[in-house]
């Protein structure tokens, strides 16, 4: 073994009976069998087919858009420009840190009218009576561009003279953090290490292509079932359609996948468009093509790093410069930079820091969340950073990593202190550990093991004043209903808010029903993103089915005139825990309770940790709740005269604080832990003058059965996080280690490092001859 | 076009329909209301549109419907219920092998036509069964366990 594997301090977690198990998830069954119906599986009675007229060009003016033959077409009930809808706007809000409140083109066409400004725009919408009909009326849209020299590269974009996307310039976001003083950190230093990575495009490529339904329902209200992760968009929605935030109701299904790219908004805004102005429902279900185009990239990065260090390895200063690609229009790419910003040094305690992040508008693929937000593009600068650091000074990966490892009670660079746990030496050995000894080289194949740490946030930056609804109630038969407005991509968002009620009720898992994701009927619980919904509708869960238990051992301890704390619940019953014979079924107690009027349901709502902005100038103050730590390790064989990169052994060690369901916590960490190697080594979206070259899975090729082997998931416990029973989040930070492991082991391989995901044998070869 | 008479026997329910010629048997029993046989690509790359076409795993988006006229299909949700699951239904459950449960329907189809005739496979042999479907979610491990532990049960059982 090359490592000593850390201890862990002695945790103690209570027992739980339903809380950490590997249940069934509520929602499995009926995938497995074909009930789930997902958003492009719905149908409603004289029902349209949808479709967008989208640009061909990637910078270039209107000149003449002529939908009349197109109008003309029998069966088509109407076809609709941006002119026919001037304020369909999509407002994307934006932080103070570009000097405006609201950045001119920060703000979204959704039809564009007289210039378009990506390949693949939405220029007009179709409704007909079959998918035919609409596909032949858009064909038979007529149109002319007037090409405008565009703007492919963001360092180009950021030129005096350069094509500009939106006046008034490119800059769409800077954010800066200012801690300590990096040039006295550099006088300190024995040795300063300079690098630039290149960190490209990645596409979420969910099995399901965005889809929906959506009708006018008899109240007027315009409703849209739809495949979101973000239900609340209702009210974007409502402002650019022109009508009452009651009046959109937004259903969400069942999920497909989404990763972040059903966090903006998809096709629910052409649904309602077309709903309002048909009065009849419309269906619309984009191809895999579509897909490709229409949603957004995670941001392709330039970053660079110039690191001081001492002869032991502490770093004594960290200057990071950052570009990113944020595509014709902003969409979330001033949050994706923060989240990259802050991270940007990684887990390590460093006193001097200097960060200057740019966000640059291109005539690019427009670029917003995947999950992550940022972290990972971050996460594999800092760690090639480290290990290029121990290469030059003759030192173990691991040893200079503990040299500057965060640990609880340090800040990070923005100043936030880390309260719970921070398990990176711990985890790191323990993935190490978990590769066994390095197998041998053969031939012209090297084997190399590696390894990366990381920090990423759990829950929304928190200047945002993030809540969270759940409402938990008890039926007279013993059963429990949860409603909640949680969208489940798949996750188990939706089955952990079950576990939880039922393990706080002493029902089985089977009893509780959850109803979700409705913007009308289950109360609002926030988004699915951010790694939120374990930590914030889970405490909801939590907060609600405890008010509930409450009322039960109120009354219970009445019936057995017992101490509320000499009771429990468990298996349905109500019992006096020293004498666990006494019992009163669970049925009963709620009898008891309904007919004296006491209430079985309650609604909660979580508020998380509320702070002010942090300071624009220094990047000084709070910017999430708090923090999972983890490390990823990889071992792989590399084929030095054809490039072929395979992966041997691959294992992650993560402290989730407390796994809710432990075969979703493990499918997480498996699952984001193959997104992260696909991110690596396979995944190479081509984008020229910005068009997409590999608009389908047949070009862009994402991780089969065939490409990697099993990830080892190494669940470690602290029990310190701010979720129900000390969950931390794992979504997001599953995939944010493994691209860095992988290249970190491919360097170790080799004994020179590739600086530019994916790493494909070509990129192998080419360092090879560097070297 | 000119639409064309075509019978269909669905999950063991005969439909007589008229389609045209160029349809897709995806298409078809997607319009039909067979919904749990999924479309993510339409044209090969992803397997979540897979489905039995006489006794054969087909990705049913590269079959047109005409050319399975008198055929007998079975999809997924032909294979159980949530009452009376088939083994592979609840051992996908069961093993945490659905996410998003979008490829399920299809996996679970190209890993019956592998247990069909391996009833004791490798999870080499399962890797290689389920390689035409993509899964974003997993990473494939837990369908691999999944797999695995309904060849147990079913061997158990007598079934399969």
């Amino acid at each position: 073994m090359k490592y000593q594997v850390k201890p862990l301090p002695q945790v103690d977690l209570p027992e739980l009976r339903t809380v950490g198990k590997p249940l069934r998830k509520v929602d499995a069954m009926g995938k497995a069998v074909g009930d789930t119906v997902y958003a492009g599986d719905y149908s409603m009675p004289r029902m349209l087919y949808g479709k967008v007229f989208r640009s061909k060009q990637s910078s270039a003016r209107i000149t003449r858009l002529d939908v009349s033959k197109a109008r003309a077409l029998p069966g088509v009930a109407c076809v609709i420009t941006g002119l026919d809808v001037p304020n369909a706007r999509l407002v994307s809000d934006m932080p103070g840190q570009t000097g405006q409140k609201q950045r001119a083109g920060s703000d979204v066409p959704v039809l564009a009218s007289e210039q378009v400004r990506f390949y693949g725009e939405p220029i007009a919408l179709v409704a007909a009576e079959t998918l035919e009909i609409a596909d032949k009326a858009v064909s038979l849209i007529e149109i002319d561009y007037e090409p405008l020299p565009g703007v492919y590269d963001p360092l180009e974009a950021m030129k005096p003279g350069a094509p500009v996307v939106t006046p008034p310039d490119n800059i769409v976001a800077r954010w800066k953090i200012r801690k300590g003083n990096v040039e006295s950190g550099f006088e300190q230093a024995d040795l300063i290490v300079e690098n630039t990575f290149r960190i490209p495009y990645q596409e979420h490529a969910y099995l399901e292509p965005e889809a929906g339904v959506a009708w006018i329902d008899e109240r007027g209200a315009i409703t849209i079932r739809v495949s979101t992760q973000v239900i609340e968009h209702f009210r974007t929605i409502a402002r650019a359609v022109g009508v009452r935030q009651n009046k959109i109701h937004i259903q969400g299904t069942m999920v497909g996948g989404g990763f972040g790219g059903k966090e903006d908004i998809t096709i629910e805004i052409y649904l309602a468009l077309l709903a309002k102005h048909t009065a009849r429902p419309v269906k619309m279900v984009y191809t895999r093509e579509e897909s490709f185009l229409a949603h957004a990239k995670r941001h392709p990065y330039v970053i660079t790093h110039r690191t001081g260090v001492k002869k032991n390895g502490q770093i004594t200063a960290s200057k990071i410069e950052m570009i990113s690609d944020s595509g014709a229009y902003p969409y979330l790419s001033p949050y994706v930079l923060l989240y990259t910003t802050v991270m940007a040094p990684g887990p390590y305690r460093i006193n001097n820091v200097q960060v200057d992040a740019i966000s640059v508008a291109t005539n690019n693929p427009y670029t917003s969340a995947f999950r992550g937000f940022g972290g990972p593009q971050a996460c594999f600068a800092y760690e090639q950073q480290m290990d290029d650091i121990a290469r030059q000074l003759g030192l173990d990966p691991l040893e200079v990593r503990k040299v500057n490892y965060l640990r609880t009670g340090d800040c990070t660079a923005t100043g936030q202190v880390i309260e719970s746990a921070a398990w990176l030496e711990e985890t790191a050995t323990r993935a190490m550990a978990a590769l066994g000894e390095q197998s041998p080289n053969y031939g012209s194949v090297k084997i190399g093991q590696g390894f990366a740490s990381y920090f990423q946030s759990y829950g929304r930056i928190t200047w945002m004043h993030d809540t969270s609804q759940a409402w938990v109630g008890l039926e007279l038969d013993g059963t429990v209903t949860i409603r909640a407005g949680v969208p489940d991509l798949g996750a188990g968002q939706a089955n952990s808010l079950c576990q939880i009620a039922a393990e706080v009720l002493g029902v089985p898992l089977e009893r509780v029903t959850i109803y979700t994701t409705d913007s009308a009927l289950t109360p609002l619980s926030g988004t699915s993103t951010a790694t939120r919904q374990l930590y914030m509708s889970g405490n909801a869960a939590l907060m609600a089915a405890t008010a509930v238990r409450n009322v039960l051992l109120n009354r219970a301890s009445k019936y057995f005139e017992e101490d509320i704390e000499a009771l429990d619940i468990a298996d349905g019953k109500a019992f006096i825990k020293n004498d666990p014979s006494q019992t009163l079924n669970l049925v009963d107690l709620a009898k008891m309770c309904a007919s004296e009027g006491m209430h079985l349901s309650n609604l909660a709502l979580f508020k998380a940790p509320f702070t002010d902005p942090i300071n624009p100038e220094t990047g000084q103050g709070q910017v999430w709740p708090d923090f999972t730590f983890g490390s990823f390790a990889v071992e792989v064989a590399v084929d030095t005269e054809t490039g072929e990169v395979t992966i041997l052994k691959a294992a992650a060690c993560h402290d989730i604080g407390r796994a809710i369901n432990r075969a979703a916590a493990e499918g997480q960490i498996i699952g984001g832990g193959m997104q992260g190697l696909g991110y690596g080594l396979m995944e190479n979206l081509i984008v020229k003058e910005g068009v997409i070259k590999t608009p389908s899975l047949t070009e862009y090729l994402i991780p089969t059965s065939m490409d990697f082997p099993d990830i080892q998931a190494i669940i470690l416990e602290s029990g310190t996080g701010l979720g129900p029973f000390g969950a931390k989040g794992i979504g997001e930070p599953s995939l944010t280690p493994a691209a860095p492991a992988a290249a970190s082991a491919i360097a170790n391989a080799l004994g020179v490092s590739i600086s530019e995901i994916p790493i494909t044998p070509e990129k192998v070869l080419a360092a090879l001859e560097r070297a | 076009m000119k639409p064309q008479m075509i019978t269909l026997h669905i999950n063991g329910r005969t439909h007589y329909v008229a389609l045209n010629p160029n349809l897709t048997l995806l298409v078809a029993l997607r319009d039909l209301g067979y919904t749990d046989v999924k479309s993510g690509c339409e044209k090969g790359d992803c397997g979540a549109c897979a489905v039995f076409l006489n006794g054969v795993a087909v990705n049913s988006c590269l079959v047109l419907a005409a050319q399975a006229d008198e055929g007998e299909i079975l999809t997924a949700a032909g294979l159980g219920t949530s009452e009376h699951p088939h083994p592979l239904q609840t051992a996908f459950s069961d093993a945490g092998a659905i996410q998003c449960g979008y490829c399920t329907p299809g996996m679970i189809i190209s890993a019956k036509a592998l247990l069909d005739h391996k009833p004791h496979p490798t999870d080499a042999e399962i890797r290689d069964a389920i390689s035409g479907n993509l899964c974003r979610c997993t990473g494939y491990a837990q369908i691999i366990q999944a797999v695995q532990s309904a060849a147990e049960k079913m061997d158990a059982g007598g079934e399969g």
